[in-house]
């Protein structure tokens, strides 16, 4: 027996060190503890606080269990001096182990409630109006139209940094979601309907974005690249989209929403000239458009820059 | 013709099913000829193909659930490999999501469900002193109907080709518009037929434990592992018929053209997620409360000591199925609600803590002045408090919604829902048949064996998902067939981990064989030192259970019996016992049934709607059976239970 209470200690140190040395390797690889905008800070302290709140709770239980199973399991020079087979109960104790958990509950729920309302309106602390993207996609392919500029990328974003981003997220058919995990959580993409995500970068840098729902085939390739640039360059970038790059007519767009999957690209007019994925009207679109064609998959083999193969 | 089956019909072209089909083929063979050989038919279909007996039933179901575990398992075996390295190539992407899809519905669906609904046919009726379920006939028909579910939803990646929209299954991805090849239609039928049979067996179990138990037995004299199967009952009344109607819906949309789920036509696909998991989060439930009670019944069992706070343990399971119906928007809080119903839902979620933290101190207050034994059946129901408790706390990050847009969609929460599946439902699963099994089987599993099983199940599990838990928060996205290369460390170690776990479900299997074999024969009834009333039945249980029913008088009814001397065979007190005969219908309905629902998956109406007519004409037969069962007569009793005890003293 004693030999199986030691297994059991070391069996349960085993993740413990393990969890350790994952923290103690810094937060720097952990994308969503490593924040860089004011939505994914808020992000990563509400998960902090919760860690550790809830690691109180891990140890409290962790320490009751080791203590139960080691004082009073069955060994050679048992006694039943601390044996009460008919003990079945103590109020006190479960009203105890009731409203604590109640508080905690409460105390989770403050922040939680105080930062969802806050993430529904765009990050304070900055002067600036919201620039407004529009996040759509189709299979699998990513569209940010910028109306006041009037250009439009496919797979790539620039952003101002400092400066709040309205997302206007939508697709044209499968359910997505817009996650730039750096930069904050994620949202629905949805056809026929508009949602609205506000992040902003606080520093300049590229940043992994995706597609985070999963939507087929092409899913794992369904991703785009943030780039986040000081104001000047940012306009700079616009002017040289908006005097060099060719128009999305609406044969090029029509093609775009095929599916399958396609190079970065950039143009000097938005898509939503022809439709808008966020309004009731928007949603039979691509079926008017490929009717029975829009079931294609797409084969894709080793990974990024991997042989891919299409159908 | 030829072409139509080798191109359409047939999935062709890739080596792995090619050795699928071969396998499939090879150990269809191996059967028909073992059976034939050893003259096994009559025996098969005699005693188990035509049973009503809830024991031999349950049997059946653990059998199904154990082969399940394996092609699940198989799947995510196949996934691990794939995700081990950046640049894999092993499966490609199409074939990546049919498999963690009928990896993920065949262990909720056809690896859980039965092994829970096994567990509570075997159990159920012997702890409330019942001879079999209220309705006999209709568990056959439960158990068939799951059972040709899950053959039609495993014969898609040989035939027609699997579904790969996930086991959630989301519209407009899964709907008529994007994925127009039948896969689909497989997952609908599968789960609509194996569905007639959870709902079916949600009504048994209410009515079998309302109205079936022992004299004196009342609702709070109740073992505890009924108690969870009563509540679950409840929850599957009320949940399934959701998914029926949800399920029903989509098939119209994908069958006949109608506009529910779709993109065009004023249809509405959110309207599928909100239906599936306003069914599916009291499905978790569904798969949990019973692994609760089993680990009650076990740690009070080998603590030896009563459950501490049985009421509190009670009220806690019933606020846990309440609130199970208030909580599935947290599945998608990112779908963009608003503040205000997020809030909600984060709290409604979080208040689940408070009753399943209850429920993890009483198990701990029950072993406090205990006398703690380490059988296998404790080592499982111990290793799911911590285990489960890390589970459980990451549910609760996973509920703050505002953190939840981080969480969501990554493999924060798929290591969250496989800490809790496993450290839960399958390790109380492991807890009940290794506790049950010399009762089911008359004899145990291998001590030694098991526990080499065991540990080798925790160790690999948590090798598997801790690492999980960081590859969420560093980016990595669920349900991705490939890995960036910042990911590779953990998902290496998490593929080795798997490998481990993958090996302590074989030697848990193996372990069934070797004790078949070598294990001393159980003579006593009472293999654990028990107190609840299966353990007063002899071994094996005589087909009728009791041949007396004792009188009841408090929730641990057989201790009470062991301190005054009580039996369950009362010489004075005999009576013809009053039993059902055994059917064949509800395996002939249930194959009909799956003829016609393959006949809806490929669209082919002359083979569906003879099908349902099929059904229909099986229905008005059964209507006109005016059999009554047979009485076992005083004799026989008598013979059976002096022969049974007579070796036991």
């Amino acid at each position: 027996m004693k030999n199986l209470v030691s297994w059991f200690k070391r069996l349960f140190m085993v993740p413990g060190l393990f969890a350790l040395l994952l923290v103690a390797s810094g937060c720097s690889g952990i994308t969503v503890l490593d924040p860089k905008g004011p939505v994914a800070r808020t992000q990563q302290e509400l998960i902090i606080f919760s860690i550790t709140l809830m690691s109180v709770i891990i140890i409290v239980v962790f320490v009751l269990f080791f203590y139960m199973i080691i004082r009073f399991r069955e060994r050679p020079n048992w006694t039943d001096k601390d044996y009460d087979p008919h003990q079945h109960g103590n109020t006190t104790l479960e009203i105890i182990w009731t409203v604590i958990p109640f508080i905690i509950v409460a105390a989770l729920s403050v922040p939680t409630v105080t930062s969802l309302y806050a993430l529904e309106e765009p990050p304070e602390g900055s002067d600036q109006e919201p620039l407004v993207i529009h996040a759509d996609t189709s299979n699998w392919k990513w569209y940010f139209s910028y109306p006041e500029q009037n250009i439009e990328t496919v797979n790539y974003l620039h952003i101002p940094e400092d400066r709040p981003i309205e997302f206007k997220l939508s697709g044209a058919d499968s359910m997505t979601a817009l996650w730039i995990p750096a930069l904050g959580g994620q949202k629905y993409n949805m056809a026929g309907m508009q949602n609205t995500l506000y992040l902003e970068a606080e520093e300049q840098g590229e940043f992994a974005g995706r597609n985070a729902n999963y939507n087929g085939s092409g899913f794992a390739e369904h991703t785009f690249t943030v780039t986040s640039e000081s104001e000047e360059d940012f306009n700079e970038w616009v002017s040289d989209i908006q005097n060099n790059a060719p128009e999305l007519t609406k044969e090029r767009f029509d093609q775009y929403l095929e599916p399958g999957l396609a190079d970065e690209a950039e143009y000097s007019s938005t898509h939503l000239e022809y439709v808008d994925f966020g309004e009731n009207d928007g949603r039979s679109y691509i079926t008017d458009l490929y009717s029975g064609d829009l079931g294609e998959d797409v084969h894709l083999y080793g990974g990024e820059g991997g042989p891919w193969e299409e159908e | 013709m030829w072409d139509f089956i080798w191109n359409d019909f047939l999935v062709t072209g890739e080596p792995l099913i090619y050795g699928a089909m071969a396998s499939i083929v090879l150990v269809t063979v191996l059967i028909v000829f073992v059976l034939t050989y050893f003259k096994l038919w009559k025996w098969l279909w005699d005693e188990y193909l035509t049973t009503v007996d809830h024991k031999k039933i349950g049997i059946m179901y653990i059998i199904a659930a154990l082969a399940m575990l394996f092609r699940g398992g198989v799947d995510a075996l196949m996934m691990r490999t794939q995700l081990a390295l950046p640049g894999m190539n092993f499966l490609n992407s199409v074939h990546y999501n049919e498999i963690f899809t009928t990896h993920g519905t065949t262990m909720i669906l056809f690896m859980a469900m039965p092994f829970i609904i096994g567990l509570m046919n075997v159990v159920v009726p012997l702890q409330i002193g019942a001879r079999d379920v209220a309705f006999p006939f209709l568990n056959a028909l439960s158990f068939w109907t799951f059972f040709f579910g899950a053959m039609l939803f495993n014969i898609s990646f040989v035939i027609g080709g699997s579904p790969s929209a996930g086991w959630t299954s989301y519209v407009p991805m899964a709907g008529p518009e994007l994925s127009p090849e039948i896969n689909q239609n497989y997952y609908l039928l599968a789960l609509q037929l194996s569905g007639i049979g959870t709902l079916a067996t949600g009504i048994n179990f209410l009515v079998t434990i309302l109205r079936m138990r022992a004299p004196g037995m009342t609702l709070m004299k109740m073992p505890i592992f009924t108690w969870s199967a009563l509540i679950t009952s409840i929850i599957i009344i009320f949940a399934f018929p959701i998914l029926t109607i949800a399920l029903a819906l989509m098939t119209m949309d994908r069958i006949f053209g109608t506009h529910f789920f779709t993109l065009a036509g004023e249809g509405m696909p959110m309207m599928w997620a909100n239906l599936f998991w306003l069914w599916g989060h009291p499905e978790v439930y569904i798969v949990i409360l019973p692994a609760f009670g089993v680990f009650s019944e076990v740690i009070s069992t080998f603590a030896r000591k009563q459950l501490f706070g049985y009421k509190a343990m009670v009220y806690a399971m019933c606020v846990i199925a309440g609130l199970s119906f208030v909580v599935w928007v947290h599945h998608f809080f990112t779908m963009g609600a608003g503040a205000g119903v997020n809030s909600l839902f984060s709290i409604t979620t979080m208040l689940i803590a408070v009753p399943t933290g209850i429920k993890i101190f009483n198990w701990l207050g029950t072993m406090y002045k205990g006398r703690i034994r380490f059988n296998v059946p404790m080592l499982w129901a111990l290793a799911f408090i911590p285990n489960f408790t890390i589970g459980g706390v990451t549910g609760v990050m996973l509920g703050m919604a505002a953190a939840d847009y981080q969480y969501h969609n990554t493999y924060f929460l798929i290591a969250h829902f496989h800490g809790v599946l496993i450290a839960g439902t399958l390790f109380g699963m492991f807890a009940g048949l290794t506790y049950w099994y010399p009762k089911m089987f008359g004899h145990k599993m291998n001590e030694k064996i098991g526990k080499v099983s065991f540990w080798l199940t925790v160790i690999g599990f948590n090798i598997t998902f801790l690492p999980q838990y960081f590859l969420g928060l560093m980016g990595m996205p669920r349900r991705t067939y490939t890995i960036e290369p910042e990911w590779m460390p953990l998902n290496l170690l998490s593929t080795i981990g798997a490998f481990i776990l993958a090996g302590g479900f074989v030697i848990f299997v193996y372990n069934i064989y070797f004790s078949a074999r070598y294990e001393p024969r159980e003579k006593t009834g009472d293999a654990w030192d028990g107190r609840s009333l299966e353990w007063a039945t002899t071994t094996p249980v005589p087909h009728y259970n009791f041949a007396t029913v004792p009188y009841v008088n408090s929730h641990e009814a057989y201790w009470d019996m062991k301190e005054t001397g009580a039996t369950t065979y009362d010489e004075s007190k005999l009576e013809p016992i009053h039993m059902p005969n055994y059917k064949g219908m509800p395996i002939i309905m249930s194959a009909i049934m799956f003829v016609a629902s393959f006949g809806l998956v490929w669209h082919w109406f002359w083979l569906a709607i003879p099908g349902l007519i099929g059904v229909i004409i099986c229905m008005v037969i059964r209507s006109f059976d005016y059999d009554e069962g047979y009485h076992v007569p005083i004799e026989e009793i008598k013979r059976t239970e002096e022969q049974a005890r007579g070796r036991k003293e």
